[in-house]
């Protein structure tokens, strides 16, 4: 058995972004939420992490950035898309600096769709990772590769988002 | 005693035939081989005398040696005077016309009814400084072969500028080439100082002890101001004023202990202390030319000033000579002090210098300047080791002498040859040495590891030396070691940092070495780890018998047979560790963190605007906490209270009889 | 001497598995004292276990062998304090243990790893004296530096030692790296220096520093544990409740302070060796 999943370290980075989900993403740690309950810890440096929480778009400044702290971090590793921004590049999509999604310069294996991603969605996403991290140990044993895919949980905090909304109207 | 004799003036003859020899080849090979001789003699000698714990010789035409000694004297005194006219420096001039007529008076006077029976005097502790100044004094001078061609080579070059800029033909510039040659001189001193240092140790006679001591101090003088500039003409007169200061107390310590013990005898003195009459006044006056010349505060300053002349001077000084002759006699007035008046001013001396120098070496950044702190803290705890009293204390402080040796000079000449090859002598340049320098890199580790580091050399002594301050209930000496070799932790640990820092891409420059230099330091490295897995037969063979003989019967030390084997276990699995898995990996390296903006060099990183930055980064010295100046003041102003005191005292009871 | 091999091993085996555990305790606690259910209570030792698997990288050749003697010193220094050696010994061990995951910092030159090793090496700076107070102060009573015959004297040290064990409860809080002084590396979310001084330390290399810390944390409860010692059962037993008080009083220290700066770790350590420890110092002397 693995241990990758029962103490997964994340990185959080901001690329560009309102910093809504930036927020949300620190709110995990939060007694209200407290992501330790499954072994997470934010350590802030790729050395340490097993999972890569971005949030925001990527743009020509931060892609290098994004990429090298990918690279640095040791194997096995998962990356978490949170909020629509960082899925697809969000409202800032169409802007002149603006590459698009956290997936056009590094893998990404869980989408985490919102604006901003509730703290229920994350860790959902984080979850989910959790399960990639544990077959990419086993790949790493063997030689199986890993499609990235679209998180059901994410889908079902795009839901509650749409149920929400109408429920405001 | 022939050997005595010979280690005295073979050095001499050699410094003599060093000052006329002029030619690079010749000269290599004349120190070369006198080092081997040296070296060879005295292992001889201590081989030869190693049954003996102590044994006292007379001299054969004492007397008629005694009146050549005070003619030299007299030259001495002139050539002082003369030159302190010459460089405008009227203080050294007043030392010397105080000292040199006062002594040559005593002697022609009172003295002249003093007989003195022994003049050498051989025991286990002048054994152990004879191998020190044998081996490591001449080891240094071979090391000094190869370092003054670099520096003579950096004196040509200027001087042939500044020759061409005075628009000199081709043939002035290179007689004024030659003629700044003066490395003759070099030479002559260095072995002159061996040969005094020899003389020194071996006196038994207080007269001729001054007579070499004075000679040392005005070798050390002429090497300081070996470069002739403003700095080094300054730093030098500051240094013979303030040993000739020492000097004057080793005079009045010579006349009272004259003029009331009716001897000149070292030996007789101890004796006579030692069946319970206090010889507290000589003692007071010899305790403090030891002071001065082991540049304990408030005299520290001339040790630090002797960091402008050439390396091997600075290697020669801290190491087996001169401010080893400071703590030497304080080790050999030992039986006298303890609690007494002179034995605490020379345990709060120690004490307040080995905690202020370690505090002051923090704030440092010039490699040099960190060494001569740390050898001026050093001596402070050798120093208290002295005045203690107790044969523990004694033991300790002959340790710290031999570790503090073998490791300061092996650190100097690893300083000096960085100096040259990186051009610089601060802490903060010699970042990735172990890529540029690799073997000069372990060669300094070593050193720096056996200052402070258990299981090495100096630890062993500072163990022991915090044992024997707990038994004699010193409660502020404890407290002094516990905060001061903190601090020493402290600066010595940056310094391995900043040395094992990796910086990929460096050249290796290791090559231009000079073969000399290396080899030095190799046999250097030989003996710190030697002195290291030795020390328990050191201790057994040579320390225990010594101080069996003068302090009766020694009791346990403070290292305990299991100790010390957990010593050399620990010190065996360092070196196993090493050996197999020193620089050994298969992992894959990987660029270091830099927020992501790592360039992939480790050195430089994507700043804003796309700018390239390199990365700097440097040392902490607190200065705020640890400034230089404050900690000088502060154990000067211990250091002075306390000889204040102890002089009044003295004084008081002497003008009151009760000696 | 079978009794010596046998508390090496016990030491050997047992520290990182009580170290281990008690580091969840700790997290577990902190997390209450916060209002938070905390992560299960053996996630010290599923950390480490998945530092293990993960992949291999160092940044140079020598990081790693560095880290390697640190564990090892540590180890050692727990050794020979179990053994019933000197515990000056232990103390210069301990020395040198932490010297070398100094330089395992420094040799990576990350501004990060370096950061942190200056920081850690003013922590050593700041907690030395008093760790040397602790061994004199036990010469000064008992007449040895010997564990084995500390712990085989009929009368407990405390009451001739209350100024120096006070003054290593205060330094404790230094050597556990908590905070108000974890300036060297930090277990909370503050991140100005990324991982401090294991910045460049990933996979096993990390988890033999994870492992280190918990030895060298026995080691210095063990320090604690000394104070109770009579040579009866209850004396063992107040020892080890005072030992879990000290840490349970660490973990309260680390949830009420915020981190302070170096000059008031560094200043402040001092004057409480100075104030109690040289007092308690003199006051053995002088009575």
């Amino acid at each position: 058995m693995s241990y990758v999943a029962k103490s997964p370290w994340v990185i959080h980075y901001d690329g560009s972004s309102c910093n809504g989900c930036d927020i949300e993403v620190l709110a995990c740690l939060t007694p209200m939420y407290d992501v330790e309950r499954f072994g997470i810890i934010n350590t802030g440096n790729p050395k340490h992490a097993d999972v890569f929480l971005v949030t925001g778009s990527v743009n020509e400044q931060n892609k290098n950035v994004v990429k090298q702290i990918y690279e640095q971090m040791p194997e096995p590793k998962v990356v978490v898309a949170i909020g629509i921004c960082a899925n697809s590049g969000g409202v800032f999509k169409e802007c002149y600096n603006i590459l698009g999604g956290v997936d056009t310069v590094i893998p990404v294996d869980v989408y985490v769709p919102g604006c901003a991603a509730r703290p229920e969605a994350i860790i959902d996403g984080v979850v989910a990772g959790l399960g990639k991290l544990a077959e990419k140990r086993k790949a790493l044993e063997g030689d199986v590769i890993v499609e990235p895919e679209r998180a059901s949980a994410g889908e079902q905090q795009a839901q509650d988002t749409d149920e929400r909304e109408e429920g405001a109207k | 005693m022939g050997t005595i004799v010979f280690l005295v003036g073979f050095p001499l003859i050699i410094a003599l035939a060093l000052l006329v020899v002029k030619a690079d080849s010749l000269r290599d090979i004349i120190v070369k081989l006198s080092a081997i001789v040296i070296i060879v003699v005295s292992i001889v000698f201590v081989v030869m005398n190693f049954s003996s714990t102590m044994e006292l010789v007379n001299m054969p035409y004492g007397e008629t040696i005694g009146y050549g000694m005070m003619a030299i004297e007299v030259c001495l005194a002139v050539v002082i005077i003369v030159l302190s006219i010459k460089y405008k420096k009227p203080l050294a001039a007043v030392f010397a016309i105080i000292q040199t007529p006062l002594l040559i008076w005593f002697e022609l006077t009172a003295g002249h009814h003093i007989e003195v029976a022994n003049n050498i005097c051989i025991d286990k502790l002048q054994m152990i400084m004879v191998l020190i100044i044998g081996i490591i004094g001449t080891l240094i001078c071979v090391y000094a072969i190869g370092y003054m061609k670099d520096f003579q080579k950096h004196e040509n070059e200027h001087v042939r500028e500044e020759a061409k800029a005075a628009g000199l033909s081709e043939e002035e510039i290179e007689a004024a080439v030659a003629k700044a040659d003066r490395r003759p001189w070099f030479f002559f001193l260095l072995f002159l100082f061996l040969a005094a240092m020899f003389g020194l140790v071996s006196s038994n006679n207080l007269i001729w002890m001054y007579f070499f001591w004075e000679i040392t101090s005005l070798c050390s003088f002429f090497l300081i101001g070996f470069t002739k500039t403003q700095e080094a003409i300054n730093n030098s007169f500051r240094a013979l004023v303030m040993n000739l200061f020492g000097g004057l107390g080793f005079v009045l310590g010579i006349i009272t202990l004259g003029s009331y013990y009716g001897t000149l005898e070292l030996s007789t003195m101890l004796t006579i202390g030692s069946m319970g009459y206090s010889v507290v006044v000589p003692a007071a006056f010899l305790a403090l030319a030891g002071i001065t010349k082991a540049a304990q505060m408030p005299f520290q300053s001339w040790l630090l000033g002797a960091m402008v002349a050439p390396t091997p001077t600075s290697a020669l000084l801290h190491s087996s000579t001169m401010v080893k002759a400071g703590v030497f006699l304080i080790i050999k007035l030992s039986p006298v002090l303890g609690f007494n008046w002179a034995g605490i001013m020379v345990m709060v001396v120690g004490g307040a210098t080995f905690v202020m120098a370690s505090f002051a070496a923090i704030s440092q950044s010039n490699a040099k300047r960190v060494l001569a702190y740390s050898t001026v803290a050093n001596l402070g705890l050798i120093t208290a080791c002295g005045g203690v009293g107790m044969a523990g204390a004694t033991w300790a402080g002959i340790m710290l002498i031999i570790f503090h040796a073998v490791t300061k000079s092996l650190l100097f000449l690893c300083v000096g040859t960085a100096e040259h090859q990186i051009g610089s002598r601060n802490i903060e340049d010699m970042d990735g040495l172990f890529e540029k320098m690799p073997k000069l890199a372990k060669y300094m580790l070593i050193g720096i590891a056996g200052m402070f580091l258990a299981p090495f050399g100096m630890l062993i002594g500072k163990w022991a030396t915090l044992v024997a301050f707990v038994d004699s209930g010193n409660i502020l000496l404890i407290v002094a070691i516990c905060f001061g070799s903190a601090a020493t932790a402290f600066y010595w640990t940056k310094w391995m940092g900043k040395l094992s820092a990796t910086m990929a891409g460096r050249e290796n420059i290791q090559g231009r070495v000079h073969k000399e230099e290396d080899t030095s330091q190799i046999i250097l490295v030989v003996l710190v780890v030697a002195a290291c897995l030795g020390f328990p037969l050191v201790s057994s063979e040579m320390l225990i018998p010594h101080l069996g003989a003068i302090f009766g019967d020694v009791t346990a030390l403070a290292l305990s047979t299991n100790n010390m084997i957990l010593m050399v276990i620990m010190l065996l699995a360092i070196v196993m560790l090493f050996a197999f898995y020193f620089g050994k990996t298969d992992k894959k390296i990987v660029p270091i963190y830099m927020a992501g903006v790592n360039e992939g060099d480790n050195l430089t990183f994507k700043g804003s605007m796309e700018k390239d930055v390199p990365v700097s980064l440097r040392n902490w010295y607190m200065d705020g906490i640890f400034g230089e100046k404050k900690m000088c003041l502060y154990g000067g102003i211990i250091s002075v209270i306390g000889m204040v005191l102890a002089f009044t005292f003295i004084v008081a009871a002497m003008l009151g009889g009760g000696m | 001497m079978l009794y010596m091999i046998f508390s090496i091993v016990a030491y050997l085996v047992l520290a990182p598995l009580v170290g281990g555990f008690l580091a969840g305790v700790d997290r577990k606690i902190t997390a209450r004292m916060q209002g938070r259910v905390g992560p299960p209570v053996f996630q010290p030792f599923y950390d480490v276990l998945k530092l293990i698997e993960k992949e291999d990288i160092t940044v140079n050749r020598v990081q790693d062998f560095y880290i390697l003697c640190f564990l090892v010193f540590t180890a050692v220094a727990g050794g020979i304090f179990f053994a019933g050696e000197s515990l000056l010994l232990v103390i210069f061990a301990l020395t040198l243990a932490s010297v070398f995951f100094i330089i395992a910092a420094f040799s990576s030159n990350s501004p990060y790893a370096q950061l942190g090793a200056e920081r850690e090496l003013l922590q050593v700076m700041a907690a030395e004296p008093m760790e040397l107070m602790v061994a004199i102060g036990f010469y000064m009573v008992i007449g040895t530096f010997d564990v084995s015959q500390i712990i085989q004297v009929g009368a407990m040290p405390l009451p001739y030692l209350i100024g120096i064990f006070l003054g290593l409860v205060y330094i404790l809080t230094i050597k556990f790296r908590k905070s108000p002084f974890d300036l060297s590396m930090s277990h909370h979310a503050h991140q100005e220096l990324v991982k401090g001084m294991t910045t460049e330390i990933s996979g096993k290399t990390l988890a033999m520093t994870e492992v280190a810390h918990w030895y060298e944390n026995i080691l210095l409860l063990g320090f604690i544990f000394l104070f109770f010692v009579n040579g009866t059962w209850w004396g063992a037993l107040i020892g080890v409740v005072v030992c879990l008080l000290a840490y349970f009083l660490e973990i309260l220290i680390d949830n009420s302070f915020a981190r302070m700066k170096w000059q008031i770790a560094f200043k402040s350590a001092w004057v409480v060796t100075i104030v109690v420890g040289v007092t308690n110092l003199l006051v053995l002397a002088f009575v």
